[in-house]
């Protein structure tokens, strides 16, 4: 199988690779997919609560190449972006812009769900509510 | 020393064909060119001549009669002759046949369709090891059973199935016992009289011949085995397998077994060598990996090893100037991940972290430290990217995680 050149370039040089503190109540986790599936996305987002622009974001893949390359260019997207901007990614941009094939759709899936249960886990952070395990996120396959 | 790049360690997909195999070949394509079935003419009995001798070398190196070799197309053709024409030549005798779950598809497949046509078909779990169970053969077994189709060994994890003890059994009842033979022929010794084997299926380009040309052993004696052919026509190969025969490519076969023969001694303790090398390099420098399927009994070219948070494809990226293959589900086509792994109880998130190395007759020294830096090295930085190495190494048990697979 052949890869984009974009995939292949995230996936040598992933962009934002790395860890937030998760009990920190501005930072959101977003823990999607299984092990047994072969794709684990954890995207973080460090989000100011006055702005709610997302200033730092982070991941760790288990996954293949079109994950590692779904999850990193998440990151850099989201980045700068406030909250709401950030729910409008939708995976199909994410699948035009690293040329994936259909049997590689699902990565671009994850990797919005990554997106909007990071934000799910900010929210629920900031209302209050006590803080779930991240791993109960919305995943998918 | 500098390694020349890309380094193919694929061996169990298909290996080159041999320069000395090459060159038997050659004058078969031009000057010699006739088709082994004109009987009135020089160029046939050339053709002939050489199908023969080809058909001799074949025998020998297993312990057969040349008679007892059917040329075929390969060995998925083979598999497919020899349960399809056992099933259908012995209908009335009985409809039960006996197999095991890490066969290659060309046996399994046969099988399904074989059940739809109302054969009814056993397949056998195997142990941790890859091995089948003896007891759960005999157990198997029924009146009914007409045949036993069991894999020399395994194309993923190199396990090699006790063969003479099930050619014991299965002759004790006088059960025809079929045997894919492609990975173990012209790698370790085979004898088919030894190993009490039936039917066998062989291929030419597993063991450094030309692809597309295969052979079904097909005993003749004690007991004769009739076969009903899966192909009509002109009645070439005795009636069991039609069409004209592929001259070259048999002659090239031919060459392949025979030199298989010769070295087959000094080149499968270069390889196990080689293999350990490779093992026991990886080992020393990584933690959490482990290997497939048992190391005892086991070809000496394979290595199956599973690297604990690392998902296989991405691992096969990262090592893309050396050519292995995986058992994650992202390199098949159905998204699943080995079944043969997941027969051994191998879990799915370790299956999806196998990596199959296969050595061949060309591969060196420094093509084996070559290969173990570079995987060592990407495993090391894959990991540095994977949540779940990273929730491991803080002590987190990711088998009692609440992960959500609907």
């Amino acid at each position: 199988m052949a890869y984009s050149d974009k995939v292949v370039d995230h996936y040598e040089h992933p962009r934002n690779v790395g860890s937030l503190p998760k009990d920190d109540p501005n930072v959101g986790t977003g823990l999607v997919g299984a092990p047994e599936c072969g794709d684990v996305m954890k995207l973080q987002m460090r989000i100011n609560p006055q702005t709610q622009v997302i200033e730092e974001a982070k991941f760790k893949t288990f996954g293949c190449g079109s994950a590692i390359a779904s999850s990193s260019l998440a990151t850099e997207w989201v980045k700068g972006k406030t909250v709401e901007q950030a729910l409008a990614i939708k995976n199909t941009d994410i699948v035009r812009e690293l040329s994936l094939p259909p049997v590689k759709i699902h990565c671009s899936v994850l990797a919005e769900d990554a997106i909007k249960a990071a934000i799910s886990d900010w929210k629920k952070k900031k209302d209050g509510k006590p803080a779930e395990a991240p791993a109960t996120a919305p995943a998918n396959s | 020393m500098a390694v020349k790049l890309p380094i193919y360690m694929d061996h169990h997909a298909t290996t080159p064909v041999d320069p000395r195999v090459l060159e038997a070949m050659l004058p078969y394509f031009t000057n010699q060119f006739g088709n082994a079935a004109s009987r009135n003419h020089s160029f046939g009995w050339t053709a002939e001549e050489g199908v023969e001798n080809a058909r001799a070398q074949i025998a020998t190196l297993i312990g057969a009669n040349p008679k007892e070799i059917i040329f075929t197309s390969g060995a998925t053709e083979s598999d497919n002759l020899a349960i399809k024409g056992v099933a259908w030549m012995y209908r009335e005798k009985g409809n039960h046949i006996i197999t095991q779950v890490t066969e290659h598809k060309a046996v399994l497949d046969t099988c399904k369709r074989l059940e739809k046509e109302g054969y009814e078909v056993t397949y056998l779990p195997v142990q941790k090891d890859g091995r089948i169970d003896l007891d759960d053969l005999r157990r198997a077994i029924t009146p009914k059973t007409i045949l036993v189709s069991i894999m020399y060994a395994n194309n993923e994890i190199g396990v090699i199935q006790p063969i003479a003890e099930i050619g014991k059994i299965a002759k004790e009842k006088g059960i025809f016992f079929h045997v894919d033979g492609v990975q173990a022929v012209g790698k370790i010794p085979v004898d088919v009289n030894k190993d009490g084997i039936d039917l066998m299926a062989i291929s030419a380009h597993k063991f450094y011949g030309p692809k597309g040309v295969g052979a079904l052993y097909v005993r003749r004696k004690n007991p004769r085995v009739q076969l009903a052919a899966t192909i009509d026509g002109g009645g070439h190969e005795r009636g069991m397998r039609s069409g004209t025969l592929n001259v070259p490519g048999i002659v090239g076969f031919g060459k392949a077994c025979e030199i298989a023969q010769k070295e087959m001694p000094e080149e499968s303790e270069r390889l196990r060598r080689l293999r350990d090398r490779l093992k026991d390099g990886i080992f020393a420098k990584l933690d959490e990996v482990f290997v497939n399927g048992s190391l005892i009994h086991r070809l000496p070219h394979n290595l199956n090893v599973s690297f604990a948070y690392v998902e296989g494809e991405s691992l096969l990226m990262g090592i893309n100037d050396i050519a292995v293959s995986s058992g994650s589900a992202c390199t098949s086509a159905t998204l699943e991940p080995s079944y043969v792994l997941k027969a051994l109880g191998v879990g799915e998130d370790l299956a999806h972290t196998s990596i199959r190395f296969g050595l061949g007759r060309f591969n060196t020294e420094e093509e084996v430290d070559y290969t173990t830096e570079r995987v060592v090295e990407v495993v090391n930085r894959l990991r540095e990217l994977s949540p779940l190495y990273e929730m491991a190494k803080e002590g987190i048990d990711l088998s009692k995680m609440q992960w959500k697979t609907e």
